[in-house]
């Protein structure tokens, strides 16, 4: 009786779960397998299971390791220190600036983050270029010009992905900003606190939450990036701006090693957990 | 009362089959209306450019009239060439994607040979008496390892030196120019770096970014030079094995390296930009900024009237000269060739019809109007022998004449990441990041993994 009653109350969840298992889970687990065989786009008859090998491989890969490396480098610049410190000055600031600066700055920022990834990796390209914005003005400023593409390729990605995700944190800190009570703030005046003070002490402490999961929100975004750094230089010059997704896509689409691209997929996904699992804890402890 | 899973599971199991069953099932094929016949083309990036589209939207008014009732239905790619071959083949794989009749490069037709993807042709091809007119060079290039043909060439290419007469002249360098040894072209090219300053002296198009273009363009036009001429430099056809530390290769990577240290190239950045093609063939050729470009036979389609950017002067104010061997060794000069094929997916609905389409491009007179329409250089013996063909466009008769010094890659599985290996070295040793004899290390080991250690030392 009571197996039929819980039945007839999962019916209505039942679709949803089938989805689930079928367009989620299949093509998980489809990848998961993927990766343990030597699966080839084209030039192969029959794939075969090979265990590990494409993760051996990969370690041994020069290129995969300056890709990871690479990937650690757009993350950390771009994201953690770009996108979040940048994000929170302009929320901090804003709060104090009158409506038409606030309307304005918001309304810059905001337009870089909804443009499609393509477009603002063609803006960029365009602003780093040789012939580009960026050395217009240095010229103009008489100071040197290069080919910043070709000369600093990974900064030049993380600036702009800088550029095109800052507008994120800058909401979310918005959001949380708003959400201290201005009582706390002014008693801290009344007792003299300065604005760097008031920072560190009270505001940074009471959005924690927030920053952390603002941290862990750009920072998977950041690892997948790959249209922008496509557009930009794709992964060039010599791999010298080649992350993680741009890698995989040369091994599984251009060389057509599928098996071992996905392999470098799930690697991917561990270094993200990896990231989270950090700021899970950072989310936990109690100040 | 909360829901134990575990209640719901067989039910949940049950539908999932069910459902997943119906997925599986329900693989229709392209050939679910047997009236129509589906075609994939790659489609120019370059939206100015409509030659194929104009060509193919001609065959379909002339197949549609001839077979009542049946219907052409154009599946075009628009993408450029390595992620053309990626979307062909994920669309190969399932008989749901896969159209009747595709657009192959004889670069990847092994490959996709190999794979399966691709139906033999023969039956068909026995059938057909116009396949006698097919020179054997170009049914070569569609032949699997089984012996079996998979597809119909439209044409081949070949390659050469392009020069300006206009900056030739100001760097006091004859109208007639042809070098006899890769030290006459780099000499040429040094010559018109001091005395023309302000314009490229030589492009070779080099690295990743540019693909295949560097490898065939560059590196093998180079590369088939460097031997006896008979010998294949790059794959032991006796043997079965690739090759590996061959003094040709090194001799290869350091005519790159001289040509990018000794800025007789396009600035670096330049060169290693995924349009740098793009720019060679609509800028820096018609508007006079390059004086040698070792690029195809087919550049002239860029400049016809409609493509968008017409130079009809272009064959008064280039010159022509054939790619020498590396010490002016016989027989002197050296081409690549390659080309495209109508191949017919393994999975695809309707092959018959399709064949019929492949027929019908491959009239005499339509394959004579394609080869025109896009500078491309005759596989069939009678379009070669007509004056008609010969004379319609300048430069014909010269890329049609290097046909005899000419060589076809090892279009085997194992070739597009040989390919990407020889890009990378020469990347490498064009950013400077690597020396010749480590960029040819590096090749070696990469070749080793990509052949499977089918490798031979030379």
């Amino acid at each position: 009786m009571r197996n039929a009653r819980s039945l007839i109350r999962a019916l209505p969840v039942s679709p949803a779960v089938v989805l689930l298992v079928l367009f989620l889970g299949g093509p998980i687990a489809y990848c998961a397998w993927i990766a343990f065989t030597d699966l080839q786009l084209t030039g192969q008859a029959e794939e075969s299971f090979v265990g590990f090998d494409n993760f051996r491989t990969a370690f041994g890969d020069e290129a995969f390791l300056n890709a990871v490396w690479l990937t650690l480098v757009f993350t950390v610049v771009s994201a953690l220190v770009g996108q979040n410190t940048l994000g929170l000055a302009l929320a901090a600031l804003m709060q104090r600036a009158s409506k038409p600066v606030r309307t304005l700055v918001g309304g810059i920022v905001v337009t870089a983050w909804v443009l499609p990834e393509v477009v603002a990796g063609f803006l960029l390209y365009a602003f780093f270029r040789r012939e580009g914005t960026l050395n217009t003005l240095l010229e103009w400023l008489h100071l040197p010009t290069q080919n910043w593409l070709f000369t600093l390729p990974i900064l030049a990605v993380s600036f702009a992905n800088v550029w095109r995700g800052t507008a994120f944190s800058m909401l979310v800190y918005t959001a949380a900003l708003g959400e201290i009570p201005k009582e706390i703030t002014e008693a801290a005046e009344v007792d003299g606190a300065g604005g760097w003070r008031r920072m560190w002490h009270i505001t940074l402490p009471m959005i924690r939450r927030s920053i952390g999961t603002n941290l862990m929100l750009i920072t998977l975004q950041t690892l997948s990036v790959f249209g922008l750094i496509w557009v930009m230089t794709r992964g060039g010059p010599g791999g010298r701006s080649q992350t993680l997704p741009l890698f995989m896509y040369e091994e599984a689409f251009q060389k057509s090693m599928i098996g071992y691209g996905t392999a470098v997929a799930l690697l991917l996904l561990v270094v993200g957990s990896l990231f989270s699992v950090v700021y899970l804890r950072l989310l936990r402890t109690e100040v | 009362m909360p829901v134990r899973p575990t209640a719901s599971l067989p039910t949940l199991l049950a539908v999932t089959v069910v459902a997943a069953g119906g997925l599986t099932a329900c693989g229709g094929g392209s050939g679910s209306d047997p009236d129509t016949v589906k075609v994939s083309f790659k489609q120019s990036t370059d939206n100015s450019i409509k030659v194929m589209d104009t060509y193919l939207a001609d065959i379909k008014k002339q197949f549609e009239k001839a077979n009542p009732g049946k219907k052409v239905e154009f599946v075009p790619i628009k993408a450029p060439d390595s992620e053309y071959y990626t979307k062909l083949q994920q669309m190969l794989r399932s008989p749901k994607t896969a159209p009747d009749l595709v657009y192959e490069d004889t670069f990847l037709i092994n490959s996709d040979i190999t794979s399966g993807y691709l139906k033999p042709l023969d039956p068909y091809l026995a059938q057909w008496k116009d396949w006698d007119q097919f020179i054997d060079t170009a049914k070569a290039a569609a032949k699997g390892e089984d012996g079996k043909t998979y597809g119909v060439p439209d044409g081949t290419d070949t390659r050469g030196l392009w020069f300006s007469k206009d900056i030739f002249d100001k760097a006091g360098l004859p109208a007639d120019w042809q070098p006899k040894t890769w030290d006459d072209v780099l000499d040429a090219a040094r010559t018109i770096k001091t005395k023309v300053p302000g314009v490229i002296p030589l492009n070779v198009y080099t690295g990743k970014p540019v693909g295949e273009a560097a490898t065939m363009q560059t590196f093998e036009m180079l590369l088939y030079g460097t031997n006896d001429g008979k010998a294949d430099p790059l794959y032991d056809k006796s043997a079965k094995k690739w090759v590996a530390g061959s003094q040709g290769f090194k001799d290869s990577l350091e005519f790159v390296e001289t040509v990018y240290k000794e800025k007789l190239g396009p600035d670096v950045s330049d060169a290693l930009d995924p349009n740098v093609m793009t720019r060679v063939r609509g800028e820096w050729l018609p508007q006079g900024k390059l004086a040698i470009a070792l690029d195809g036979s087919w550049l002239p389609q860029d400049w016809l009237a409609g493509s968008g950017h017409e130079w009809p002067e272009w064959s008064e104010e280039l010159g022509l000269a054939a790619m020498p061997t590396q010490n002016g060794q016989a027989p002197g000069k050296v081409s690549m060739s390659g080309g495209w094929t109508w191949s017919i997916p393994a999975k695809a609905g309707n092959p018959d019809l399709a064949f019929e389409f492949i027929k019908t491009m491959q009239t005499k007179a339509n394959a004579q109007k394609w080869y025109v329409a896009n500078s491309g250089i005759a596989v069939r013996q009678d379009v070669a022998n007509d004056p008609a063909y010969i004379d319609a466009q300048p430069g014909i008769k010269f890329f049609t004449d290097l046909v005899a010094s000419t060589h076809y890659r090892p279009a085997y599985p194992a070739y597009p990441m040989v390919s990407t290996a020889v890009q990378e070295a020469m990347e490498g040793v064009t950013t400077g990041d690597l020396s010749v004899d480590d960029a040819a290390k590096a090749y070696d080991e990469e070749l080793r993994s990509a052949a499977d250690d089918q490798v031979i030392e030379k």
